[in-house]
C-alpha cells in the first residue's frame, strides 16, 4: 500500500482504488526507467549492451506502431517501409553530402521527416478502405518499397548502403546508441500517454470501436487517422536512421524486413494492443527472448518455428494481452476483497466494480 | 514486338488461370469465414514439396500424386482451422484471423526449411521439359495442362457452390452467417469444409507453381501470398468471379510489362492494386457490403 493511499478518505472508493493505482503505474515506470538507464553501467558486455540497444529500439517501434494501430484498430503490417525510408535516407545523405564523423546524427531528424512525407501519400491511399482490406495494402505498398530499394540505383540496389565509420571507442560504442534509442523509446511512450488521454486519442479509439458512428458524431475520420499514421511513421523512420548508424549497413531485405512488421505487431498484442504500457511490456520481454532463442538454437529454423508458436499461443491465449488481462484479474479480485471489507454496511463493492471497468492503461 | 507481346498475352491468361485457382480458394475462405489466410502462400509451398517428395522418392506421376495431396492439403486445412482460426472470437476476429495464420505460416515455413533446406528445386516430369506449338510459338506441355485443370476446378468449385445443397448452405453462410444458423446450417462444420477446400485447391496451384516457376525454396511463400492478397483485394473481397477475372487481368499486365524490364514488372502489379484502390475502394467487383464489414 503505498502512502498516497493510506492518507486518502476511504481507500475502498473508486477514487481512492484509481489513486493507489497511478501512484503504483508511476512508481514503477521511474523504478523501470532507472533500472533500464543503470543497465548499461552494470553489464558492460557489448554482446548484452547489444541486445539492449536492440530491444530499446523495438520499445520505442513497438509504443510509435501502437499510436496509430493500437488506438485506430487498423493493424499496420507495413511500418517497414518508414524504418527503411529513414535508414536509407541518413545512409544515402550522408554518402552524398561526404558527412563523416558525429555529424552524421545530425541528419536523424531528416530521417524522421521524410519517413513523415512518405507516409502522407501512403496514409492517403491505404486509409481510404476498412481495416482488412487496410492490412493487405499496407503488405502491398511494403513489397513496392522493398523492390524499389532492389532496383533503383540510387539505393545501391543488392549491396546497399555502407554508413560512414566512427572512430568511437570499441569498449563503450554501444553506449550512445543505448541512451539515444532509450531517450526516443522514452519521448514515444509519453508522447503515446498524451495522446491516450487527448481528445484525438478519444477520437482515435472512437474510430476504432465505430467509425462510421464516429464520423457521424463529427469526428473528421480521415484526418485522424492520417494524423495519427504520419506521427507513427515520424518516430519510426527516426528509429530506422538510429538502427542504420548502429548496424553500419542497410541492404533492402534488412531495411525492408518483413519481420520487422510482425515483430512490432507482435510485441503489441503481446502487451496489450492499445494500451500505453503493453508495448513496452512486450518488448523488454519478447526480443531479449528471441535473442536468447536464436542463440540456443544454432539451428535457425527452428528458433523461427519457435518463434511463431509463441506468437500462436499469445493470439490463441491471451487475445487481448497481457497489461488487459493481468490489470481485469487484479480489479477483480480487489473489488472482491473490498466488497469483504466493506459487507458488513459502505456500499464499496458497487464502487469498486466501476472502477474495474476502467480501461486498462 | 507485336509478336512479344502476343505471347505476354498467351502466358498471362494460362499462368492467371492457375494464380485464379489458388486465388479462388483464399477468397472463398474470406467470403465464409471473415478471414483472411495468410498461410495460403506457404501452402501452395507445401503443396508443391508434397509433390516434390512424391514424384521424388516414390516415383508418382505430378497429375497422379494430386489425387493424394489434394485430400492431404484438405485435412491440414480443416486441423489449422479446427486448431487455430476456430478459437479466435469477438471483434477483432479478422484481425486476429491474419496474424494467427501469418504465426502458422512462419511455423510451416521454418519445418519446410528445415526438411528441405533452402536450395531451390523444381518439380519435374516430360510435359514440363518437352514443348508444344501453340498459337505460333513452343510452351511447354504443363502451361496447357495446368490451365486445363485450374479451369476444369474452377468449374467443379461453381457447379459445388451453386447446384449442391452443400453449396446452398455455403452461399447462405457467406450472406448471413446469424440467419444461416437460425434455419439450420452447421455453420461449424459449413466453415471447416470452405476452409479445407480453400486450402484443398493449392495442392493443384501448388504443383503447377513448382512445374512453372522455374525453381521455389520455402521463401517462395512470401512471393505468392502479396500476389494471391492483391489479386483477391482487386477481384473484391469475397468475389469469387471478380478474383478470376483479377488474376488473369493481373498475371497478363506483369507479363506485358516484363517485356519491357522483369525487375519492374512486379512493381507495377502493386501499384496497378493501389491505383485501382484509389477509384474503387472495394476492388472491381467487390460488394459495398464487403466494404462495410
Amino acid at each position: 500500500m503505498t502512502p498516497a493511499a493510506m492518507t486518502g478518505p476511504d481507500p475502498v472508493t473508486a477514487t481512492g482504488l484509481l489513486r493507489r493505482a497511478a501512484a503504483w503505474r508511476g512508481g514503477g515506470a521511474l523504478v523501470l526507467l532507472a533500472a533500464v538507464a543503470l543497465f548499461p553501467l552494470v553489464f558492460t558486455n557489448a554482446l548484452v549492451t547489444t541486445i539492449g540497444v536492440d530491444t530499446l529500439i523495438f520499445v520505442a517501434a513497438a509504443a510509435a506502431w501502437n499510436i496509430f494501430s493500437g488506438y485506430s484498430g487498423y493493424i499496420s503490417l507495413g511500418h517497414a517501409v518508414f524504418f527503411g525510408s529513414g535508414a536509407y535516407t541518413v545512409g544515402i545523405a550522408a554518402r552524398d553530402w561526404q558527412l563523416t564523423g558525429n555529424s552524421v546524427f545530425a541528419l536523424l531528424p531528416l530521417a524522421a521527416v521524410v519517413a513523415a512525407v512518405v507516409a502522407v501519400p501512403f496514409g492517403l491511399v491505404a486509409l481510404r478502405v476498412r481495416r482488412h482490406t487496410f492490412v493487405v495494402v499496407t503488405i502491398a505498398v511494403f513489397f513496392i518499397f522493398q523492390l524499389m530499394a532492389f532496383n533503383f540505383s540510387f539505393t545501391g540496389g543488392t549491396t546497399g548502403v555502407s554508413s560512414p565509420f566512427l572512430a568511437w571507442n570499441p569498449g563503450t560504442y554501444n553506449d550512445p546508441f543505448y541512451y539515444l534509442a532509450l531517450a526516443i523509446g522514452v519521448g514515444t511512450v509519453g508522447l503515446s500517454w498524451l495522446i491516450r488521454g487527448s481528445r484525438f486519442g478519444l477520437q482515435l479509439r472512437a474510430i476504432r470501436d465505430d467509425e462510421d458512428r464516429a464520423r457521424g458524431l463529427g469526428v473528421r475520420t480521415m484526418r485522424v487517422k492520417l494524423a495519427a499514421f504520419v506521427i507513427s511513421a515520424f518516430v519510426t523512420g527516426l528509429l530506422g536512421g538510429l538502427w542504420f548508424y548502429f548496424i553500419s549497413q542497410v541492404l533492402p531485405q534488412s531495411g525492408f524486413d518483413p519481420q520487422f512488421d510482425l515483430s512490432v505487431a507482435l510485441i503489441a498484442f503481446f502487451g496489450g494492443l492499445g494500451t500505453v504500457s503493453g508495448p513496452v511490456l512486450g518488448a523488454l520481454v519478447l526480443i531479449p527472448a528471441q535473442q536468447y532463442l536464436t542463440e540456443q538454437f544454432t539451428n535457425d529454423y527452428l528458433s523461427q518455428i519457435v518463434l511463431g508458436s509463441l506468437f500462436l499461443g499469445v493470439i490463441l491465449l491471451l487475445p487481448r494481452g497481457v497489461i488487459p488481462t493481468s490489470s481485469e484479474k487484479i480489479t477483480s479480485w480487489r473489488a472482491r476483497r473490498s466488497g469483504r471489507l466493506a459487507a458488513a454496511g459502505a456500499a464499496g463493492g458497487a464502487a469498486a466494480g466501476a472502477a474495474g471497468r476502467e480501461d486498462p492503461r | 514486338m507485336g509478336r512479344q507481346i502476343y505471347e505476354a498475352v498467351v502466358d498471362g491468361i494460362l499462368v492467371g488461370g492457375v494464380y485464379g485457382l489458388m486465388a479462388v480458394g483464399l477468397t472463398l475462405i474470406f467470403g465464409v469465414l471473415d478471414i483472411i489466410n495468410i498461410a495460403q502462400g506457404i501452402l501452395v509451398i507445401l503443396g508443391a514439396y508434397l509433390s516434390y517428395a512424391l514424384s521424388v522418392h516414390l516415383h508418382i506421376d505430378l497429375f497422379l500424386g494430386l489425387l493424394l495431396t489434394v485430400p492431404a492439403m484438405f485435412v491440414i486445412g480443416v486441423a489449422i482451422y479446427w486448431a487455430f482460426m476456430r478459437p479466435l472470437r469477438g471483434r477483432e476476429r479478422t484481425s486476429m484471423s491474419l496474424l494467427a495464420s501469418y504465426a502458422v505460416a512462419i511455423i510451416i515455413e521454418g519445418i519446410l526449411y528445415w526438411i528441405f533446406s533452402p536450395n531451390y528445386v523444381q518439380l519435374n516430369a516430360w510435359y514440363v521439359i518437352s514443348s508444344v506449338r501453340v498459337f505460333g510459338f513452343y510452351l511447354p506441355y504443363i502451361y496447357l495442362f495446368g490451365f486445363a485443370l485450374a479451369v476444369a476446378l474452377v468449374v467443379v468449385l461453381y457447379m459445388i457452390l451453386y447446384r449442391t445443397r452443400f453449396g446452398r448452405s455455403v452461399r447462405a453462410t457467406m450472406q448471413d452467417q446469424t440467419a444461416s444458423r437460425l434455419i439450420g446450417i452447421d455453420v461449424n462444420r459449413v466453415a471447416a469444409v470452405t476452409f479445407g477446400i480453400g486450402v484443398a485447391v493449392t495442392a493443384v496451384g501448388g504443383m503447377v507453381y513448382g512445374a512453372t516457376s522455374g525453381g521455389f525454396n520455402p521463401n517462395s511463400g512470401y512471393d505468392l501470398i502479396s500476389r494471391l492478397l492483391a489479386i483477391i483485394i482487386l477481384g473484391g473481397l469475397g468475389s469469387i468471379g471478380g478474383a478470376l477475372a483479377a488474376a488473369v487481368f493481373m498475371i497478363t499486365l506483369e507479363s506485358l510489362v516484363s517485356i519491357w524490364s522483369p525487375n519492374w514488372a512486379i512493381v507495377v502489379f502493386y501499384a496497378a492494386l493501389v491505383l485501382v484502390l484509389t477509384v474503387r475502394p472495394s476492388g472491381l467487383f467487390g460488394r459495398q457490403g464487403v466494404r462495410l464489414q
